[in-house]
């Protein structure tokens, strides 16, 4: 049915366009041979075409650019014709003679065009009879084309100012007149489309008429390309004039889209200087029209506007420019109570836009659009359109964009709240924006009451949110996340050990009570951040100010004790293990002894509870050593126990080669060069000796259960042992045991080896040579050496 | 064979000139057979004089019994064939009873002749000037020629001349109120005017205004009336809506038109009118009739 409609339509189509052809041709022989009659009878027939009601707009527009082509060349004609004599004041009554009117309306257009360049009369006289004529088309499509004509020939002619048809009796206001009246009755036949034919192709209808729109809206553009539309003929006459147009007509698709159109052909310098005007046109449109997106566009303008011109923006404060767009967007809310929700945080999102480019400095005004758009989504729950979440987040990023600095947005009482109607999985993602545009811009939250703040936005990430979780989150997002968590605690820095600890506190308020699987993420860099705080306290005793220090390292020591505690449970022993090592060392640092202890004796604790897989249990062991090795506070007895217990470790170890080496390891236990208090050579040997046997076992292990004999690389190792204290000078190592291992290696090379030993033995070999060649205690003690 | 040619052929020619024809103004008039031919223009209290010039053909003589010039004024009905009334009748004796032998030339003169009436060549009816010369003779009959002439009547501005201006309506479907500038117009004049809508119920395809003329022939049981539209001027394209004004501006120039006549010697009237016709889709027309009178305006002083 619609098939055959369009056939139809190209058939017409085509019909029309060759007996219009037809005709323009006869008119062409006519303008050839000068003869006026004849040129006027075949254009008015070849015109007559247009008078069909049986295309679509679309198709009717192609026979309406025919017409215009060929009308120009008329147009020239007649312009010849007054050249010849002929007088153009009968020439304008001539083409009037056409008895039917669509032909001699477009031929008074065109002969009209003609008279106003001859400048024979006033061009407004002559503009202002075209366009009263033109009332005689009442056919909407055939009426917008003729004004559209009648547009389009009069562009050039207005008595604008600075244009040549500008004279004595014409003036910008006749040119402003005429283009009004035009305007207004294009837009009243573009809105009686709406009401004709059946209702059943209103559907069609709305889109033709769209497709017709431009010609209306054009009329605008043309009031906008005036000279003489200046600000005051603009707020006194165009503006109050074309919004009376628009809210008369009553037309929904007429209203949002004239109303875009002033928003956009008018410069924003107006639109600012009449704002009240303007908005105070929205409520009076009907309901269905789509205001929230035509104040979204308009303040969208204006803060482009504002950004792009600094200086302009005295005048945003001059005409209070927020608090009337603020007032606007209330009323227009009012008045539609059963606003999508979309909508409302669409226009929000645009005003809080708005003020953040133009009133960057007005954080209340900031505050008071989210403080509205608070009001407006309670209620309501949380949001489950996805599009209005979307606009929410891009409403919560604004201010975050904007002052690159979250601590400014923080000053936001109302953000929060909006926050609270994301739902949860949009609260993560909000978190991770405000958290990347910390990162971004390296945004320094000083004070714990801003962390508060900031946490309670991004609680989120922080925490497991109270539903239960519908979705299981992706596991590489969520360490993604936890991870910029983590990065977040470092930007969260105050010079101020009194203000930090505050901070580190309320951090751990949070992840504490944040759920067991943020802990590992957020612990860590939790402890490193106080730990720092640790190493910036005024050293005691040194306070200048006499003043008690409310945060002392005994108090931040517990603490991070109290934040350690919660990671085995979660369970992560092996972060808690490490972290407790490196509060030791911070302890030690500080000089506290006890807590010192303390946390060694934590990290024993794991290790034997919780550290169960043999490789762990090396490394971790590697770290006690290690540390315990640099531990300076301990006294004698303290020491010795946690020696003791390594060392007891160490030949715990399941594996041979692991029990070696950490046997070998716990050597530097017993001796430390700057410390004549732990100088027991004895030990030392007693360890290496120890060391040796398991090697020895462990290739007699490797011998038997495999076959072969067991790499020598162990033994080579603990020769290296041997050569450091040795060099060292430790009295119980002596030239023979080096000697005696140096032949022992040697005998073992004699058996097919692996290469790596062969060259790290030679390595070995070379490094004593050049010892040797140096001068002093160690050249000596070298020279000793016999191999 | 020439002889008997000879004998059935006028024996003259005779030729009408007019004293002034070079400077009068011509006009162009529709002839019987279809073919327009250029007339002189006269009017009423013009002095009509001119020559008359009959010429023998060769080697002959024409016996007559005197030769003389009529000025007609006749109405003829075409329903009533061959039955002229002549409402004026001027006569000049040219010649008495002789013969003439070679070409002779009479001068005449009707002195400001008074032409009440316009000439007017209706559907019905058809008003002529005629000059008529006749050669009388007994018994070969009169050589008779005639030379048309048209006149034409200028009319004064009129004292009164009122807008004409009307409210009509069909009830609860169509209410309007139109206006046209003047009640009388002139034969060059234009039509301005409006209409304003006050009630539209119906769906209108377009409006147009047409001039009618009616041409009303007889009187009492035998009056032939005859109506024509002599123009159709399309007003307006669309439905209108409440409140549209619509223009008129009809030039009246192009058309065929004459000056209203009314009562032309008993005999016949001819009235104009101004039709207002809407259309609606369904091709049903509304009409409003009203009578406008036409004059004719000395060219100059037209406006």
């Amino acid at each position: 049915m619609i098939a055959d409609g369009s056939e139809d339509e190209e058939k017409w189509l085509a019909a029309g366009a060759a007996a219009f052809k037809q005709n323009a041709f006869y008119m062409q022989r006519a303008i050839d041979s000068n003869n006026l009659k004849d040129a006027l009878k075949y254009s008015a027939q070849m015109l007559s075409e247009l008078r069909t009601s049986k295309l679509s707009p679309h198709k009717y527009y192609d026979l309406y650019m025919r017409a215009f082509d060929e009308l120009r060349k008329l147009e020239i004609f007649f312009m010849e014709e007054t050249r010849r004599g002929c007088s153009v004041i009968e020439l304008y009554e001539l083409v009037q003679h056409a008895g039917n009117i669509l032909p001699r309306l477009y031929l008074l257009c065109t002969a009209g065009s003609v008279y106003i360049k001859t400048k024979e009369a006033p061009a407004k006289e002559i503009l202002k009879d075209l366009v009263e004529m033109c009332r005689g088309i009442q056919h909407p499509l055939r009426g917008l084309f003729l004004r559209s004509y009648l547009a389009q020939i009069s562009r050039d002619k207005l008595p604008d100012i600075g244009s040549e048809y500008e004279g004595d009796a014409d003036t910008v206001i006749d040119a402003v007149e005429f283009v009004l009246l035009n305007f207004t009755e294009m837009n009243k036949l573009w809105v009686r489309m709406q009401h004709q034919g059946p209702a059943r192709e209103k559907e069609r209808r709305e889109k033709e008429r769209g497709e017709l729109r431009d010609l209306v809206g054009k009329n605008l553009h043309v009031l906008s390309q005036l000279e003489g539309v200046d600000l005051d003929m603009y707020r006194d006459t165009v503006l109050p004039r074309v919004l009376e147009q628009i809210v008369n007509c009553r037309d929904e698709i007429a209203q949002y889209y004239l109303i875009d159109c002033i928003i956009q052909v008018f410069p924003d310098e107006y639109h600012l200087q009449t704002l009240d005007v303007l908005l105070g046109a929205c409520p009076q449109l009907q309901a269905s029209v789509d205001i929230m997106t035509v104040l979204s566009r308009l303040m969208e303008r204006l803060s482009n506007y504002a950004a792009l011109n600094a200086e302009v923006l005295p005048y945003f404060l001059q005409v209070e420019a927020f608090s009337k767009l603020n007032n606007a967007i209330g009323k227009v809310i009012e008045a539609q109570e059963d606003m999508p929700i979309l909508s409302a945080v669409t226009l929000y999102s645009s005003l809080l836009k708005f003020t953040l480019h133009v009133h960057p400095d007005r954080l209340d005004y900031a505050d008071q659009v989210l403080g509205s758009c608070v009001k407006q989504l309670s209620g309501k729950g949380k949001i489950d359109d996805t599009r209005a979440t979307k606009e929410l987040v891009s409403l919560l990023s604004a201010p975050l964009e904007k002052y690159n600095d979250v601590v400014t947005a923080l000053k936001l009482t109302n953000y929060p709240l909006v926050v609270e109607y994301l739902d949860t999985e949009t609260k993560r993602i909000m978190a991770t924006v405000i958290v990347r545009s910390i990162m971004k811009n390296n945004t320094l939250i000083t004070t714990a009451e801003k962390v508060e703040a900031l946490f309670e936005l991004i609680k989120g990430i922080i925490n497991d949110l109270d539903e239960p979780q519908g979705l299981e989150v992706d596991e590489d997002d969520f360490q993604e996340e936890q991870n910029s968590v983590a990065l977040l605690i470092h930007m969260l820095y105050n010079d101020d050990p009194e203000e930090m600890f505050k901070i580190v506190n309320v951090l751990k308020k949070h992840f504490l009570t944040g759920g067991p699987k943020r802990l590992k993420f957020t612990i860590p860099p939790l402890v490193v951040s106080t730990l720092k705080l640790i190493r910036r306290l005024p050293v005691e005793g040194d306070n200048p100010f006499g003043k008690e220090a409310s945060v002392t390292a005994t108090k931040i020591f517990q603490f991070l004790n109290q934040i350690i505690e919660a990671l085995p449970n979660v369970p992560s022993p092996d972060l808690a293990f490490r972290l407790y090592l490196q509060c030791a060392e911070a302890a030690d640092k500080c000089d506290e002894e006890p807590i010192a202890y303390e946390f060694f004796t934590q990290a024993y604790i794991l290790y034997e509870e919780e550290i169960s897989d043999s490789k762990a249990q090396v490394t971790a062991l590697q770290l006690i050593i290690g540390t315990l090795q640099r531990m300076q506070v301990f006294g004698v007895e303290n020491r010795d126990t946690l020696t003791h217990k390594a060392t007891g470790y160490a030949a715990k170890l399941l594996k041979k080669p692991d029990q070696c080496r950490a046997v070998y390891a716990c050597s530097h236990l017993f001796w430390l060069e700057d410390r004549e208090t732990i100088q027991d050579g004895e030990r030392v040997l007693l360890c290496l000796k120890r060391a040796l046997k398991i090697a020895n076992s462990a290739q007699q292990v490797a011998n038997t259960a495999r076959g072969s004999t067991g790499s020598v690389t162990l033994f080579i190792e603990i020769l290296n042992k041997y050569l450091y204290f040795y060099e060292k000078g430790v009295p119980q190592i002596t030239v023979e045991s080096v000697e005696s291992l140096i032949k022992l290696i040697k005998n073992e090379e004699s058996m097919p080896s692996d290469p790596s030993a062969e060259s790290f033995f030679a390595t070995t070999l070379e490094f004593m040579e050049f010892q040797k060649q140096k001068e002093g205690a160690i050249g000596e003690r070298y020279q000793a050496i016999k191999v | 064979m020439n002889y008997l040619l000879g004998a059935f052929k006028p024996a003259c020619n005779i030729s009408i000139t007019f004293s002034d024809g070079k400077n009068r103004k011509q006009v162009p008039m529709k002839k019987e057979n279809g073919q327009t031919a250029l007339v002189p223009l006269f009017h009423s209290q013009d002095t009509i004089s001119g020559k008359v010039c009959i010429e023998p053909y060769q080697g002959k003589k024409v016996e007559h019994n005197g030769v003389k010039v009529e000025l007609l004024g006749q109405i003829e009905m075409y329903f009533d064939r061959g039955n002229f009334y002549d409402f004026t009748s001027l006569v000049r004796e040219l010649d008495v009873p002789g013969e003439i032998y070679e070409r002779k030339t009479y001068p005449f003169e009707f002195p400001t002749v008074e032409m009440p009436y316009e000439t007017y060549n209706g559907v019905n009816v058809r008003l002529r000037y005629v000059l008529k010369v006749t050669v009388t003779r007994g018994y070969a009959g009169s050589i008779l020629e005639y030379q048309e002439l048209v006149v034409r009547n200028y009319a004064p501005l009129p004292d009164i001349n009122n807008s004409i201006k009307m409210e009509v309506g069909i009830e609860d479907c169509l209410h309007i109120e139109f206006e046209y500038n003047k009640s009388k117009y002139h034969l060059k004049d234009v039509i301005l005017g409006k209409i304003y809508f006050l009630l539209v119920r119906i769906k209108m395809k377009n409006m147009d205004l047409e001039i009618r003329r009616r041409e009303s022939t007889g009187a009492g049981a035998n009056t032939h009336v005859e109506t024509e539209t002599l123009a159709k001027f399309e007003l307006m394209d669309g439905t209108p809506v409440r409140g549209e004004s619509i223009p008129v501006r009809l030039f009246l120039a192009p058309y065929d038109l004459t000056p209203t006549h009314r009562n032309i010697n008993n005999k016949f009237s001819v009235k104009y009118y101004l039709n207002l016709v809407l259309v609606d889709e369904e091709d049903r027309r509304y009409f409003k009739q009203q009578e406008i009178t036409l004059y004719r305006l000395k060219e100059d002083a037209s406006s």
